[in-house]
């Protein structure tokens, strides 16, 4: 390891989790002992990826300050409009995600945020709700305060349900804070992924969504699935060493590649009682109303929260609509996305690849964490 | 230039275009504040242009009010500020002082000017044109300070052709900024108004000579007020883009597409005459090539800019953008910025009130009843009641919503005249919004 500081980023320079400053070669974090060499935080400002030399419309060579070109007018990408961002680890990619502004859209309005925990990855996507004024701070804010709380409160012994709830309601009590007045709250939903050694967390408010996606081939799930019929029950006991203080969490063994959350939206609503089919629903010009986010104009937040022990190898998929849409089920998501535990970052671009081709009508934001079985991953 | 006043521009706009839609609105809002003391500091010069044809001693009260009126003028002068006096008939005379140059207002030559204003006599013809020549030649040698000038008549130019005052504005553009007035009721409007827009200034009817004095004092001292004297909105475009136009619409309407000058490559440059501490809104709409839905680009960049000597940078006072995205949300694209409907509607406003009124002169009482009658429905809208009033004098309303009028049978002269002159003035938002 060589310790040339000019190749030190400013976001490695403070503990993710009491801020504290931290030098590059160094462990652990001096103040509060928290393990830094597996932590990537969650980035204050993202790598932005964008084409060296001239305005991405007619290549002129002056860009103004306001980041115009000086000769079509054409305003050049933002640093948000395409995201990725990579996890790494000791042993290898830990997780990552990509973001982009889609093909209909001015600027992107979601937002994610990665970070390692001692015991695994944590991961929250935001979608800015458009009809709500400047719904991209409200995203950037969620999705920064919500996987800062859910490490700090990991890393300080939390239940991964109870983090969850938690820092959900820290989001969103930032994305009120926001709001100049009631009539004019910027809001976003929010969804969060927290993997540990053995199980996975996902907490969420408004339509972002998470997926399991399974690395077992479909046939060989069948008969898994039919073994674990008492599996099952043997998970469940097991996590309640992990989870005995909360009680309340109940835990679903994963099988095959699956949705775990279920949208906070007027069309989810609808399939539950019955009164439209899925593809009714989904067709419908209401589809796209969520019944709950987060902002200074939603009502009491609660998010949903639940935990999954994961008896095989998989991947947690966390993304916004933007990609939902072109895939909706776990199935068509899993395909997709091919072997997300070899190629992370080659996967979250394919899938941003595949909504672009397929019209990018919303803002794309996807994220992955390869989950190694376990007993594979010690 | 230390105390210069602060400049501001705000645009107003709705960025968002359907599919295929080339056309971007905005409204430029323009405000200086502070700046008085650079007001006193400014090197200022004023010449004031009375008519003295032979018309004005019809009935005498014209003479005897043109001469009170340029004799208050003379006292708001402040100390130090260059002036001279000129008469005009078939050709210009210099009343004071006596060689054709401006001098400095003092406590001696004010009262010198007033005593020879106060032996002007009525003859002759009119020729504005001529009169205006020499106000330029006047104000030649002085060309960095704020230059106005006030120009009152009571008659037609009729002592020279269209094409000669043409000429002479064509020479004037730019070099000085005149306030016209007219007198009586024998003056035209269309004319007088070619002339106020062509030198950026405004123009008025004084129906009762009583009232010039009031006046005179008011145009005056504004000219004292103003802090910066020539000052220019520069826009700039894409180069694929072309500006369709730039109109003053507040606090009157003017258009001023034809007075571009080309100054930076994809920039021309709008002049806007002198500026005090005061606040104009201009309307811009800039024709885009289509583009892709998603795409942002900057449709204008605005500056108020005071443009320096041949060869040198101007000075930029304010910037401000107007953007262009393309959206398939209809309920996006269909939306309209309320200012932008606002001034639209007020710009209609001008054109059918002086369509109505010509038509009315012209014998096509339909077109005149149909015009005056859209008038009255955009006035009360825009709730722009000065208008409104003036319009009743002409019609008579059976119902505004709906803009049902009938012409009045007998209109008074001086009615119908006032409303042609006020006829571009505007309001800046609708009553109980602001």
């Amino acid at each position: 390891m060589t310790e040339d500081p000019s190749v030190v980023k400013t976001a490695e320079l403070s503990c993710p989790v009491c801020d504290e400053v931290v030098y590059p070669g160094e462990d652990f974090c001096e103040a509060c002992g928290h393990r830094l060499d597996e932590v990537a935080p969650a980035p204050p400002a993202a790598p932005v990826v964008r084409e060296a030399g001239g305005c991405t419309g007619c290549g002129a060579q002056a860009i103004d300050g306001d980041g115009y070109c000086e000769r079509c007018g054409l305003r050049q990408p933002a640093d948000r409009d395409h995201i990725e961002i990579e996890l790494p680890g000791p042993g290898g990619v830990l997780a990552a995600g990509a973001s982009d502004r889609g093909r209909r859209y001015s600027r992107n309005e979601d937002s994610f945020a990665i970070a390692a925990h001692s015991g695994g990855v944590a991961v929250v996507v935001c979608d800015g709700v458009g009809s709500s004024p400047d719904p991209d701070e409200a995203s950037l804010a969620a999705a920064h305060t919500g996987v800062t709380e859910l490490v700090t409160l990991l890393e300080a012994g939390a239940d991964p349900a109870a983090a969850t709830r938690d820092a959900a309601l820290r989001a969103a009590e930032a994305v009120a804070a926001l709001a100049p007045s009631p009539d004019a709250a910027p809001s976003c939903t929010y969804v969060s992924a927290v993997t540990g050694p053995s199980t996975v967390t996902v907490g969420w408010v408004g339509d972002s969504r998470a997926y399991w996606l399974s690395a077992v081939p479909e046939a060989e799930v069948d008969t898994a699935e039919v073994d674990t019929g008492e599996f099952d029950v043997e998970e469940a006991d097991t996590a309640e060493q992990n989870t005995a203080d909360q009680g309340t969490a109940e835990v679903t063994a994963l099988g095959a590649s699956r949705q775990l959350t279920d949208d906070d939206s007027w069309a989810a609503i609808m399939v539950a009682r019955g009164a439209l089919t899925e593809a009714e629903a989904e067709a419908h010009p209401n589809a796209h109303v969520i019944t709950a986010w987060l902002g200074a104009d939603a009502d009491e937040v609660r998010p949903n929260v639940r935990t999954f022990s994961v008896p095989g190898p998989g991947a947690v998929l966390v993304c916004s609509d933007g990609l939902w849409n072109y895939l909706p089920r776990a199935e068509q998501l899993a395909a997709a996305a091919g072997d997300a535990a070899a190629d992370p970052l080659g996967t979250v671009r394919g899938l941003v690849r595949h909504a672009l081709e397929a019209g990018g009508r919303d803002n794309i934001t996807v994220t992955v964490i390869p989950v190694a079985a376990r007993g594979n991953g010690a | 230039m230390s105390d210069q006043p602060q400049f501001a521009i705000t645009i107003d706009q709705h960025k968002y275009l359907p599919e295929g839609g080339r056309e971007v609105h905005a409204i430029v809002s323009v405000e200086s504040s502070g700046g008085g003391a650079a007001a006193t500091q400014q090197p200022a010069a004023e010449v004031i242009i009375i008519d003295t044809s032979g018309s004005m001693s019809y009935p005498e009260t014209k003479l005897h009010a043109a001469i009170a009126a340029a004799q208050a003028a003379i006292d708001a002068l402040r100390d130090g500020v260059y002036f001279a006096v000129v008469s005009g008939s078939n050709t210009a005379s210099m009343v004071f002082p006596q060689q054709a140059q401006l001098v400095q207002a003092d406590a001696a030559t004010r009262h010198h000017a007033k005593q020879a204003v106060g032996r002007l006599r009525a003859s002759g013809g009119t020729a504005i044109g001529s009169w205006l020549r020499l106000a330029d030649q006047l104000f030649d040698p002085f060309q960095h300070g704020i230059r106005h000038a006030i120009l009152l008549t009571d008659g037609k130019n009729q002592h020279e052709t269209d094409a000669e005052l043409d000429a002479v504005l064509y020479r004037c553009a730019d070099r000085f900024v005149c306030d016209c007035r007219g007198i009586g009721t024998d003056w035209e409007v269309a004319e007088l108004r070619k002339v106020a827009n062509a030198l950026l200034g405004g123009v008025g009817l004084v129906a009762d000579p009583k009232d010039l004095v009031a006046d005179f004092r008011a145009m005056t001292e504004a000219a004292m007020g103003k802090a910066v004297a020539d000052v220019a909105l520069r826009v700039w475009t894409p180069q694929t883009a072309k500006v369709r136009f730039v109109k003053q619409v507040l606090p009157t309407v003017q258009d001023l597409t034809g007075r571009r000058v080309d100054s930076a490559p994809q920039a021309g440059d709008y002049p806007l005459g002198a500026w005090g501490a005061e606040s104009r809104d201009y309307h811009v709409c800039i024709e885009v090539p289509p583009g892709d839905v998603g795409k942002e680009l900057r449709a204008g960049w605005i500056k108020l800019v005071v443009p320096g000597p041949p060869g040198q940078e101007a000075q930029v006072l304010a910037t401000g953008n107007v953007l262009v995205s393309w959206t398939d949300d209809v309920a996006l694209s269909t939306k309209i910025n309320a200012r932008v409907a606002h001034y639209t509607g007020q710009a209609e406003l001008t054109d059918v009130i002086q369509q109505g009124l010509q038509a009315r002169k012209d014998g096509d009482l339909d077109t005149a009843t149909a015009r005056l009658g859209r008038a009255v429905q955009l006035a009360e809208e825009a709730g722009n009641d000065a208008i409104t009033a003036l319009l009743r004098k002409v019609v008579d309303v059976e119902d505004a919503a709906t803009g049902t009028v009938r012409l009045k049978r007998n209109v008074d002269k001086a009615d119908e005249m006032s409303l042609d002159t006020q006829s571009t003035k505007t309001v800046r938002t609708r009553k109980g919004e602001g």
